[in-house]
């Protein structure tokens, strides 16, 4: 267990570093898959079963997949000629350092911070409990349900931003014209 | 077993690897890649505290599935914003995207 932790955290943040310092965004986004996967392989030896695949579903197919459309889209960036970091990198380097030291720092300073896990009452079903807990009216079904209003708000102003008239418009309008033109202009050529 | 401090170092080293490429990357879809590894290290850490803490009351799983609707909610719209200022200007390099500033 000790070992298959060791190995996903290597493998979670060398794709990591190569997320951040790849200069072709193809690359970066698979190398994103790489480590959303290794994130759900955490989620397995933490016995959260449910968000692993949750993760392989939402994470790897559908956010990832996302991402490589928007780079296929945007597609004349990917071979961009200027540098794939700005000019201040280095103080953004710096400053996720002092972050990282900062983070670690306050957390070791914390009572429980190398305490090991609690155990698992025999019998105890996490997803169930996940269930009741998200259609509960004690616990959790206010933040579920604002969680669906927001995902149809973002659905709905994704569609609004990204949507463009004129491009919806143009291949009826914009067709009719050029299949009345061709033929006079292959006629004037003749 | 392994402790929680491995757990939390982890994920506090890809949050701090996120938020590099947040500052650091030009390109706007880039950056959108470092918010997710952000938003990922937080999830971590979310379940690691589940776990270790206290398995029974589900309340960190119920936080980290909140975590996965705003992520998704969050790049839909940034990518759309991203496609549209695409077709506007013809770049999605973060330097040159200036028109608000003055």
């Amino acid at each position: 267990m000790t070992i298959l932790f060791l190995i996903t955290a290597v493998v979670i943040l060398a794709s990591a570093v190569m997320v951040v310092t790849s200069r072709n965004l193809v690359h970066a986004a698979l190398w994103l898959v790489s480590a959303l996967f290794g994130v759900a392989v955490l989620y397995a030896l933490l016995n959260a079963g449910f968000l692993a695949v949750v993760q392989v579903v939402i994470y790897i197919g559908a956010i990832a997949i996302l991402f490589i459309f928007a780079v296929m889209l945007t597609r004349r960036e990917m071979r961009d000629t200027g540098p794939g970091l700005n000019k201040n990198w280095w103080v953004s380097a710096l400053t996720s350092i002092l972050t990282f030291g900062g983070l670690a720092f306050l957390l070791s300073s914390w009572s429980g911070f190398s305490q090991t896990p609690a155990a698992i009452p025999s019998g105890f079903d996490a997803v169930s409990a996940l269930g009741d807990a998200l259609i509960s009216p004690d616990a959790f079904v206010l933040p579920f349900e604002v969680a669906s209003v927001l995902l149809v708000a973002a659905l709905v102003g994704a569609v609004y931003i990204a949507f463009n008239p004129r491009a919806g418009d143009s291949p009826r309008a914009g067709d009719s014209p050029r299949a009345g033109d061709s033929p006079r202009a292959g006629d004037s050529r003749k | 077993m392994i402790p929680l401090s491995w757990y939390l170092i982890l994920s506090a080293a890809l949050f701090s690897i996120g938020l590099f490429g947040v500052l650091a990357r030009r390109n706007a879809i880039a950056i959108l890649l470092g918010v997710e590894l952000m938003l990922n290290a937080v999830n971590i850490n979310l379940v690691a505290f589940w776990r270790y803490l206290d398995p029974v009351k589900i309340t960190g799983q119920v936080f980290a599935i909140i975590v996965f609707a705003v992520a998704a909610a969050e790049v839909a719209v940034g990518l759309a914003l991203v496609i549209s200022v695409y077709r506007n200007r013809k770049t999605v390099v973060a330097d040159e995207l200036d028109m608000m500033k003055w």
